[in-house]
């Protein structure tokens, strides 16, 4: 599970970054800005400042790579200088996401609406309420309609909370490892679970939500 | 198991990081309920999704700034 391209080893990067190879500085630029730009969202508080603490990580990183010692990946030293980047910003911003505290109030409770689910004292309780279970789909193959899934959960993501947010970007969209991502985050693996389900749980029902009105769009009721 | 329990272990579960018994008794209850098999389907295409995402990039301004800078401190080493 790298991250979604592939890339040369990182021994292979980093000799011809060194060696001021411009392509592969365009290559890693390419394949991974985006994915700092929606990290770097979720600590300072505008697109513009996120863009700034990804140029700045980036500048960072070119005068940086002689001393990279390859003690983590090529790709978790440069997230290491964005989230240090763009905290500092955010702390400025007075915006920062206080990882290690309590989870707040809008994070708690099911992930799933407690009605769905039978009440407690009747029968099956806490099985599913008949007509309530997950209707099965599919994310449609026609490319249009799968980026459409793509803005739908894109937009998803810029609402959740900034710390579901941050957990999800560097596992689901970055790729990482539950360990990678504690280390990084300084976090438990408990609390880097809890809140990437709440992430994941909440990208769910909008997809549901979404792909229910698709199916009539798909049988021809057209859509706007 | 419950239901309302399962889909609250279903990233648990894709990590591997259930104890055994609760493995178990996960498991157990996929076998017997078309919900939750549905539910813990939607929940990988969910991540496969997701995964799927280019965000956008920097600006090209930036891009552009960015590949000077790398070309002038290669130039100044
Ligand atoms: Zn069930």
């Amino acid at each position: 599970m790298a991250g979604p391209r592939e890339l040369p080893t990182d021994e292979v990067l980093v000799q011809r970054l060194r060696s001021g190879d411009e392509e592969t500085f365009a290559l890693v630029l390419d394949s991974w800005s985006g994915g700092m730009l929606r990290l770097a969202m979720s600590f300072v508080s505008t697109r513009d400042s996120a863009e700034e603490a990804v140029q700045d990580t980036w500048l960072a990183v070119i005068r940086g790579i002689d001393g990279f010692e390859g003690r983590a990946s090529l790709k978790t030293w440069v997230y290491r200088i964005l989230v240090n980047t763009a905290k500092a910003r955010g702390t400025k911003e007075s915006r920062t996401v206080p990882f290690a505290s309590l989870l707040p109030q809008e994070e708690e409770g099911p992930t799933v609406d407690a009605e769905r689910f039978r009440a407690p004292g009747e029968r099956y309780a806490g099985h599913w309420v008949a007509g309530q279970e997950p209707r099965p789909w599919d994310i449609p193959e026609d490319h249009v309609l799968r980026g459409e899934v793509r803005e739908v959960i894109a937009a998803a993501i810029d609402e959740l909370p900034p710390r579901l947010r941050t957990v999800i970007t560097l596992r689901d969209v970055a790729g990482y490892g539950s360990d990678e991502v504690c280390a990084l985050l300084e976090i438990s693996p408990g609390n880097q679970r809890v809140l990437l389900h709440r992430g994941r749980a909440l990208l769910r029902r909008k997809l549901e939500a979404y792909l229910s009105g698709a199916h009539d769009v798909a049988s021809g009721r057209g859509h706007a | 198991m419950n239901c309302n329990d399962f889909v609250e272990l279903v990233t648990e579960f894709l990590d591997g990081a259930l104890p055994e018994g609760d493995e178990r008794r996960f498991v157990e209850h996929l076998a017997e309920c078309s919900g939750c098999e549905t539910y813990l389907d939607q929940f990988r295409q969910t991540i496969a999704a997701t995964g799927e995402l280019t965000s956008d990039g920097i600006s090209s301004d930036a891009r552009r700034h960015l590949l000077t800078a790398f070309r002038d401190w290669q130039r100044e080493a």
